[in-house]
């Protein structure tokens, strides 16, 4: 097995001393893309993104030049670039990364995309949890301001753009690019109705575009090194290089930069294996929401397209690696609960189906579940998938249909014992080596 | 000219449902397509009069064909989903998947749900029960433990909120934020302990908050008046139209054993859709006060009232009137809550048994200059003339929407709530007004900044000034709309005519009280006979008198309300036959009670014991609106009859009574009953000769400051407020509490002259009145603003008369 090179392009400066500050990011070359880009005109900005087939790093993978050029320039009203930086799923830590290390990075990216669109505000909407992260990025912001690559005569461009960073207030829901408007224009975080989509009516009824922060991270380098460079890296419909954030039961768990295609096998090895004599039982490819997958699929490239035919979604490449001593019915149920704490109410199957899916997980994975209830909690998961107003009930029932795809036979075992005497919970912790010489777990 | 336009082919797509083809006006939704060709979608959230928003996910369709030849990939909620032309959609009558997912989702909607139905309000009329029951399992699988709040919680003193019954579909906030206005009600909480909530400091104060308990699809809302009850089996629904403004709601009565238990809205699109305000909806009290009068009275010997027959009541009240008759006449007034029936009698009774014109209506402050304008302007127009008049859809299609001398939100809700609908989609309303209410801002409304008196100098400048002020000059899409209240201030209504005339806008006036409209068309006013029908003209008089099998009429046109109350005091007038007069609402209260007072002979009709009958001779209790059939005259002139709800022998409406006296008189009126007036006034129809020429009026001194020292002398502005002290509310403590304070607005220049105090006195020539004072920043200078009725006996009574200037003090009365 010969571990492939990474390809630090995003990563790249993470190692520099005092990383994220801007004489750091100005000495690798950090603001040129800008004189680039303001050398073509918008359109151009928006047919090389375009080109390079940069796709939406935020999950849906929905083309980035594509949603740039949906925005109709002959709107009168103002246009807004939002990023959505409200990083809530469980498993997925790549924006909060790269923000901490390289807020100039995403800063140089939305002057850029603000820039394509023809936008004059851009809006950053962080989760309000990571309060480092905001002053951090707030700090970039200010820099960025005094060195003029934000405000008025952008670099003598004539170009003009003001940058705000807005902090959330704790909503799984705000990550939803509808609700993030809600929640951005000082209203109740509640996923709207569309049309009218957000290029159309979207930040204060005007065209807006919502772009993920590992998006508006990648454009700096498409703008410095050329479409076709970026679209040579990947595969042939997945192009570029994306950071895989590995966590749970592997040696050196964290974030993991390499081209689209990459399997998890090759990124198990890059990050030392799975923990010392225990071996992969399942996992996630793009957080909590995305189906589960087993070590069948180890082998499987890591884009788009195979994840999907896998019956799985690449999602945030969120790949939380469990091994053979964790409960899958326990995980799944903490998920589950997490998505009944973070339903935002507005719709039944959501609101309902979480509070109603939490129950009956409960009760198998306290041995106590009965006949049937594997297959109510799938004919639940039926109900829910499809029937919800927005994404959130829909990955509320991934983790269970695939669970029980995959592993049926735990939660038939939930009928009579519980998860705890099956899968003792200190087994799976990083202290459980130390428990075992005491004769505790193994 | 706002008729709808033909539809053309191209305003139609065709798109079949369960194998029914149909076309359907483009933008249609799905939901509704499906009424069309009678498939009823279970649906909670969803309703027509409010935007779509799709939470409840009980309508999810199939849709195998969007109408480009794809399906979309799973069930659509038909609520928020556009028809497309060649559409194919499949609800739960022909789709597996859309009949599981329709009760997928109902058995969630039910899991968290107490199904406490047989102790529930809404029981026997839930759509939650009734859908559960149509469209869901038999039986739910849900083992699990529910989810519960405390029991209930008040939104208002009004208004209770049962929250686990919620299934926060949103129906009542977005009621209260799209259709009221007063949003303040709003979801808080989220997940599935999301429910309905008020900020700290502001319960659901809206005029119109019980019509969320009337659109809530469960039993959560509920209201202090009819909670626990009563169950919606027991009752008997009786249509009705609301006899509180002149804007002739359409309600429903809900009664059982002759009580009346709560009351709905109707739903008739072309007047107040689905909506009435709580007035409307919680002011039913009164029928049932213990001080309704229960029998005929005669004043004996002694000077007290004993109880009489009706035949003897009659023939006491037809001797006295004859002896007042004769002894200087008699005066009638009738107040604004008749039928326009009831008021034809009346009308009919002065002329035909009393052999006078000394008859009027307006039981508050008017003028010569407002008799002329309602016989010019008002009167024989509409379609209670068989004419077009200005209705509620010209409201809507309008561009401008002038309002002057009206606050429509406290003096005619339903017109508010079409403003605010029209306001919403393009129409610009002007106010002119002293300052911008809360009520004129709810409609978009634009200040033209007016003390009151100045309406006539700014009506007669508002011609060149609109298209400035709303975008587009006046012209005949465009409506004015003047208030009762016009009446105080010299030369406006004048100005109000001459600007439609002028720029081709239309002009309707908007009365307060139920009965103006048709008191009006029925003649009970000094110059007017019924139809509209000049008293000064020969011909008219003529066809009056041949109607009603009389010789001839009085020919001079009789005293106004306030001179036949000041004839009476002074003892030119010996009688006088009062129905339902309070005499604080009239121009001046101590002349009316001393024309009570000094009257020989007084006949009062009477629903319940009043400071009129106190003085009556004979007291006749008459039928109240849920005894008897008749109608409404809206202020559109449109004729709004209603039946009567319950059949009670003994009580008559005022018509029939006035019909036995007449006869007793000898002097018979020519019917009974409701239907042969109904006959009479159709047969006499309405006038079509010459319109009297409304008199130019003369101009008008300013009226004096009040003479006490200090202070600030600003002019009063005031109407009544929707909830006040009115009679008609009496009996509901709910509604009582949902009153908005009374405060003295000022403005910021007064304020500051007064040294910003908490409180200010006000001086008037009737007495002195002490009230809290807000500050309006809009208000003109040298305005305060009281409401006319919410304290005491009301301003007439207790500060001052119409059109007068105040001293204001700061701090409360020494």
């Amino acid at each position: 097995m010969t571990i492939p090179p990474l390809t630090p392009v995003l990563t790249d400066n993470w190692d520099a001393e005092r990383s994220w500050t801007l004489a750091s990011y100005e000495e690798r070359g950090g603001y040129d893309a800008l004189d680039t880009a303001f050398a073509m005109t918008p359109d151009e900005v928006i047919a090389a993104v375009k080109d390079s087939g940069l796709r939406g790093r935020g999950g849906a993978g929905f083309p980035t030049g594509m949603k740039w050029g949906f925005i109709p320039q002959d709107n009168p009203n103002p246009k807004y670039l939002v990023v959505n930086a409200d990083e809530s799923e469980p498993g997925t830590c790549k924006d909060i990364p790269l923000m901490m290390a390289s807020p100039h990075t995403l800063v140089e990216g939305v002057i850029l995309a603000a820039y394509a669109i023809r936008a004059n505000h851009a809006f950053i909407y962080v989760r309000g949890e990571v309060l480092h992260v905001v002053r951090r990025l707030q700090r970039a912001v200010q820099e960025a301001y005094l060195a003029g690559h934000l405000g008025a005569n952008i670099h003598g461009s004539g170009y003009q753009l003001d940058l705000v960073v807005h902090a959330g207030a704790g909503a799984y829901i705000c990550g939803e690019e509808t609700a993030l408007l809600d929640s951005l224009e000082g209203r109740r975080g509640q996923p709207r109705l569309r049309p009218p989509f957000p290029a159309v009516a979207g930040l204060y009824a005007s065209p807006t575009v919502i772009n993920n922060v590992e998006s508006i991270a990648s454009v700096p380098a498409i703008i410095r090194n050329g479409a076709d460079w970026f679209s040579s890296l990947g595969t042939e419909k997945s192009k570029g290089f994306v950071i895989y954030s590995l966590s749970g039961h592997v040696t050196r768990p964290g974030q993991y930069e390499a081209p689209l295609g990459i399997t998890l096998r090759e990124l198990i090895d890059l990050a030392g294996g799975v923990r010392e004599g225990h071996r992969l039982k399942f996992w996630t490819p793009g957080g909590s929401s995305t189906p589960l997958l087993t070590d069948e699929h180890l082998d499987m490239p890591l884009d788009y397209e195979a994840v999907g035919a896998a019956g799985s979604m690449l999602g945030t490449r969120a790949l939380q690696i469990f091994d053979e001593t964790v409960s899958v019915v326990r995980c799944v149920l903490r998920w589950t609960e997490f998505y009944k704490h973070e339903s935002c109410g507005k719709c039944t199957p959501c609101r309902e189906g979480t509070w109603w899916l939490v129950q009956t997980l409960t009760r198998i994975d306290e041995g106590k579940g009965e006949p049937g209830d594997i297959e109510k909690l799938l004919d639940l998961c039926d109900n829910i998938l499809g029937r919800s107003f927005c994404a959130l009930g829909d990955g509320a029932t991934s983790p269970i249909t695939s669970a029980i795809k995959y592993f049926r036979s735990e939660f038939e075992d939930g009928m009579t014992t519980p998860s705890r005497e099956l899968f003792p919970h200190e087994r799976s912790t990083a202290y459980a080596g130390q428990l075992a010489g005491k004769g505790v777990g193994a | 000219m706002t008729t709808t336009p033909e539809r053309t082919a191209t305003d139609l797509v065709t798109v079949t449902i369960d194998g029914v083809s149909v076309d359907v006006p483009k933008d249609t939704l799905v939901i509704r397509a499906a009424e069309q060709v009678g498939v009823q979608i279970p649906r909670f959230c969803d309703h027509p009069l409010l935007a779509p928003v799709g939470a409840c996910r009980q309508c999810l369709v199939d849709v195998p064909d969007a109408g480009n030849g794809r399906a979309l990939p799973k069930p659509q909620a038909s609520c928020t989903l556009p028809v497309a032309d060649g559409m194919v959609v499949n609800t739960q009558l022909t789709s597996g998947v859309a009949d599981k997912a329709q009760q997928g989702v109902m058995e969630l909607l039910l899991i968290n749900h107490p199904l406490d139905c047989p102790v529930c309000d809404k029981g026997g009329e839930c759509p939650l029960q009734n859908q559960a029951m149509s469209n869901g399992r038999g039986d739910s699988r849900f083992e699990g433990v529910k989810r519960t709040f405390p029991k209930p919680i008040h939104l208002s003193p009004q208004v209770l909120l049962d929250r686990e019954r919620c299934i926060v579909c949103q129906r009542c906030t977005r009621f209260a934020e799209e259709v009221a206005g007063d949003p303040f009600i709003s979801l808080v909480e989220r997940g599935a302990r999301q429910q309905i909530g008020i900020a700290e400091d502001a319960p659901f104060l809206s005029y119109f908050a019980g019509n969320t308990i009337q659109i809530c699809p469960v039993g959560a809302l509920t209201s202090e008046a009819y909670r626990f009850r009563s169950r919606p089996f027991d009752l008997v629904s009786s249509p009705g139209v609301a006899e509180h403004d002149a804007c002739g709601a359409a309600i429903r009565v809900d009664h059982r054993r002759g009580k009346v238990m709560r009351r709905l809205s109707g739903d008739d699109p072309e007047v107040n859709e689905e909506w009435i305000s709580d007035k409307d909806r919680f002011a039913f009290r009164y029928l049932t006060a213990t001080d309704r009068l229960p029998y005929p009275q005669v004043r004996g010997d002694d000077g007290v009232l004993h109880p009489a027959s009706w035949p003897e009541a009659f023939a006491v009240a037809a001797r006295g009137l004859a002896t007042a008759r004769a002894a200087g006449g008699v005066g009638v007034l009738t107040g604004g809550r008749l039928t326009f029936e009831d008021a034809y009698a009346y009308s009919v009774f002065a002329r035909v048994a009393l052999g006078t014109n000394d008859v009027d209506f307006r039981a508050r402050p008017h003028s010569d200059e407002e008799t002329g304008f309602l016989g010019a302007h008002v009167a024989a127009s509409g379609p209670v003339a068989g004419r077009r008049g200005v209705t509620y859809g010209d409201l809507e299609g309008a561009r401008t929407v002038v309002l002057v001398g009206l606050e429509p939100e406290d003096e005619a809700g339903t017109i508010f709530l079409r403003l605010r609908k029209a306001s919403r989609k393009g129409t610009t309303v002007l106010s002119v007004a002293p300052y911008l209410t809360r009520g004129a801002d709810k409609v978009r409304a634009l200040l033209v900044p007016t003390a009151p008196g100045e309406e006539g100098a700014v009506l007669r400048g508002l011609a060149d000034r609109a298209e400035e002020l709303a975008g587009s000059a006046l012209g005949d899409q465009d409506v004015v709309l003047v208030g009762e209240r016009l009446a105080t201030s010299p030369g406006a209504l004048t100005a109000a005519a001459e600007l439609a005339a002028a720029t081709g806008a239309r002009l309707a006036w908007v009365p307060r009280r139920a009965g103006d409209r048709g008191a009006v068309e029925a003649g009970c006013l000094p110059t007017l006979l019924p139809g509209g029908r000049p008293v000064a003209d020969a011909s008219a008089r003529v066809d009056a008198a041949a109607a009603w099998g009389v010789g001839s009429l009085p020919e001079t046109p009789g005293r106004d309300a306030a001179a036949i109350a000041a004839a009476a005091a002074a003892g030119e007038l010996a009688g006088l036959v009062v129905g339902g007069v309070d005499p604080d609402d009239t121009t001046d209260p101590a002349t009316t009670r001393a024309a009570l007072a000094a009257a020989s002979f007084v006949v009062s009709l009477e629903l319940r014991a009043s400071e009129v009958t106190e003085h009556a001779d004979v007291v006749l209790p008459i039928a109240p609106v849920t005894d008897k059939a008749g109608s409404f005259v809206t202020w559109e002139g449109r004729v709004r009859p209603f039946d009567a709800v319950f059949t009670v022998p003994g009580s008559l409406p005022d018509l029939r009574v006035l019909a036995g006296i007449a006869e007793e008189l000898g002097t018979p009126l020519g019917f009974r009953t409701v239907d042969e007036a109904r006959d009479q006034i159709e047969a006499l129809g309405t006038w079509d000769g010459e319109r009297p020429a409304a008199p130019v009026p003369a101009p008008a001194a300013p009226p004096a400051a009040h003479p006490a020292s200090g202070g600030v002398v600003l002019a009063l502005s005031t109407w009544r407020q929707l909830l006040d002290g009115g009679s008609l509310q009496d009996g509901d403590d709910a509604l009582t509490q949902t009153r908005r304070p009374a405060v003295a607005r000022l403005g910021q220049t007064a304020y500051d002259a007064l040294g910003a105090p908490a409180e200010v006195t006000l001086h008037g020539d009737r007495g002195t009145l002490t009230l809290p004072v807000e500050v309006v920043r809009t208000m003109v200078d040298g305005v305060v603003w009281v409401p006319a009725r919410s304290v005491g006996r009301g301003l007439l009574a207790d500060l001052a008369g119409p059109g007068a200037r105040l001293r204001v003090t700061a701090g409360g009365a020494l």
